[in-house]
């Protein structure tokens, strides 16, 4: 019979693999169709990334549950209600580079203050992960910070289109602190910690770009897409599941 | 990271220079070109500062650039089956591999600019539809076991290519190449290995890699080009030792590596005519549909016009992005 604390363990597993996962799955649409060359190597780099964290933290779950699932099982048999990630990263991004680089920026700023904390995990699998993972998300934080930077402060074309998408996305941020019963359960146990504590510091964070790319950051949100942590997503993601699971689901016997 | 990083830092090592004196008189000309010949007859390596004749410079830029672009078109057709990769695995592996592609591109261009061209004009040239890339990428990926395929079968006849290419008589060039057979070889591997694992599926999964097969066979071997008596530049090239065995002799040796490869999974290559020959040492091989290959050269491949489109809308999407970067760094430089 499984522990209530392991059932949180392996959700809070899914809700980040998922979320890099999906994320992934939209930064690796640009090989091959990025700005520069140099952009279509980095961009891939960050996918490469994203999808070596979702593989450790899916693994870490199924070692959990002990089934005999696997990473694969959780990416590509699951259905749209069953995944966890923020609805951020599911949007589509029409191949707009700089709309890319903000989700990059504000999801990888989030990401690097969880994993921070993470890394003071008493479940030394998720400090692990969490050690490992900074050192990429910090380099992720970088090169997207250093090109809103190069956009917002470029030309009035390039200023307006990364300002289009800094309003766009910022609604999409309140999402990332939501927290409910399977955080509480683990920051009690040491394992998690409370994402509301890192918020002032990554709302300096995500400023401190802003300023220098001169860009406004909008005013308070009225509206702050959410669902997320109980599987209800935005539209995008169905057609994005559709075209990642569709050789495992067609054919559900093959071993690839 | 990495593989930017020294990406970046060779690309800025190596600047253009136009190895040409202009101020040479003809009888000087004929003089200083028998010169290079012979020297390049001795095993000398050409390095960007050395002089060299216009031909031999043309002639070199013609096929780096289109080197390039072909490692820069090619990640168009496996590029589109990252998003459907059945694996985290494969998934991980392909977007690498096309990484990789970006990457040989990026090395071959700076290799190029050496010899007296920017990047940004030969990449126009491609754009204009006036420089060529290898035909192959206008074929389709039409299923998974196509990812297979081109990295067994494409990547296998590159590195056929290239592994002489190495040892070329244009030292930027021949550098380049030694990198890149590493990688590619990998990529073979990688190829192989798709291939592999289908052949030991479903039958579903079988009849996918022997179609793949079947498609790609005789594109594979139209990449080592017409044959010599129909390859306008042979010559030219074999005398130069930028090209050490002529397009034929390199097919054989492809054919002959690969057979035995299809015949240890159980691929079947579907060419009747396919034999061992115990006199030649090689094997006998069907008759090239030269017809197809030319069509597709000139423009009416299944695939030419939406690989151009591809890259052009790339670039055009692109433009605010560059535009951008450059009056970023206008500014910095006043400030």
């Amino acid at each position: 019979m499984m522990t209530d604390l392991n059932k949180a363990l392996i959700d809070f597993c899914l809700r980040i693999a998922d979320n890099s996962l999906i994320h992934a799955q939209r930064i690796s649409e640009w090989t091959g169709h990025g700005p520069i060359l140099e952009e279509d190597i980095a961009m891939s780099n960050v996918a490469l990334d994203l999808i070596g964290q979702s593989r450790g933290f899916y693994t870490y779950a199924a070692q959990i549950e002990g089934d005999g699932k696997t990473e694969d099982f959780y990416a590509f048999r699951r259905g749209e209600r069953e995944f966890r990630n923020k609805l951020m990263v599911e949007q589509p991004d029409n191949k707009d580079f700089g709309f890319t680089m903000m989700k990059l920026f504000l999801n990888g700023c989030f990401d690097y203050l969880m994993f921070r904390d993470l890394m003071k995990s008493t479940d030394e699998t998720i400090s692990g992960l969490a050690a490992k993972s900074i050192k990429e998300v910090t380099y992720h934080v970088r090169h997207a910070g250093d090109w809103i930077v190069r956009l917002g402060d470029g030309t009035e074309e390039s200023h307006q289109r990364i300002q289009n998408s800094l309003n766009e996305l910022w609604p999409y941020t309140n999402e990332l602190f939501e927290q409910d019963s399977v955080d509480a359960l683990l920051i009690s146990n040491g394992i998690a910690f409370d994402k509301e504590k890192f918020r002032d510091e990554w709302t300096k964070m995500v400023h401190e770009i802003f300023a220098k790319a001169t860009l406004p950051v909008p005013e308070n949100n009225t509206y702050s897409p959410t669902g997320g942590l109980k599987g209800i997503h935005s539209e995008h993601l169905g057609y994005l599941l559709a075209e990642m699971q569709y050789l495992p689901r067609t054919y559900p016997d093959a071993v690839w | 990271m990495r593989r930017l990083v020294v990406t970046i830092i060779l690309a800025k090592l190596i600047r253009p220079v136009i190895p040409m004196d202009i101020n040479v008189k003809m009888d000087d000309l004929s003089e200083k070109e028998n010169a290079f010949n012979d020297s390049i007859q001795a095993g000398k390596v050409i390095e960007p500062k050395d002089w060299m004749p216009e031909k031999y410079r043309k002639q070199l830029l013609r096929m780096m650039s289109q080197h390039a672009h072909s490692e820069v078109v090619g990640m168009l057709p496996e590029g589109n089956w990252i998003s459907r990769a059945p694996s985290l695995a494969r998934k991980a592996i392909l977007i690498a591999k096309v990484q990789d592609e970006a990457g040989h591109g990026l090395y071959i261009y700076s290799a190029a600019e050496t010899l007296g061209m920017d990047r940004s004009e030969m990449i126009d040239q491609l754009l204009s539809g006036k420089a060529k890339y290898s035909s192959i990428f206008n074929y389709p990926t039409l299923t998974w076991a196509d990812i297979g395929a081109i990295g067994w079968l494409v990547d296998g006849a590159a590195i056929v290519n290239q592994t002489v290419l190495a040892k070329c008589s244009y030292g930027p060039y021949s550098r380049a190449m030694l990198r890149i057979c590493r990688e590619e070889n990998f990529h073979n591997k990688q190829g192989y290995q798709i291939l592999a694992y289908l052949m030991r599926g479903t039958q579903e999964q079988k009849d996918m890699a022997q179609d793949a097969m079947n498609r790609w066979w005789w594109p594979a071997l139209m990449m080592f080009g017409p044959s010599d008596k129909e390859s306008p530049n042979s010559a030219d090239l074999l005398k130069w030792k930028v090209k050490l065995f002529t397009n034929d002799d390199l097919r054989q040796r492809f054919i002959d590596r690969t057979v035995e490869q299809a015949q240890a999974i159980g691929l079947k290559i579907p060419d009747d005519k396919l034999k061992w020959n115990e006199e030649t040492r090689h094997y006998d091989f069907g008759e090239i549909n030269w017809d197809e290959f030319f069509q597709v050269i000139n423009g009416n491949g299944p695939c030419n016009k939406l690989r151009l489109k591809q890259r052009n809308d790339a670039h055009a999407n692109g433009q605010w992005v560059r535009d951008a970067a450059k009056a970023y760094a206008a500014k910095k430089k006043v400030n």
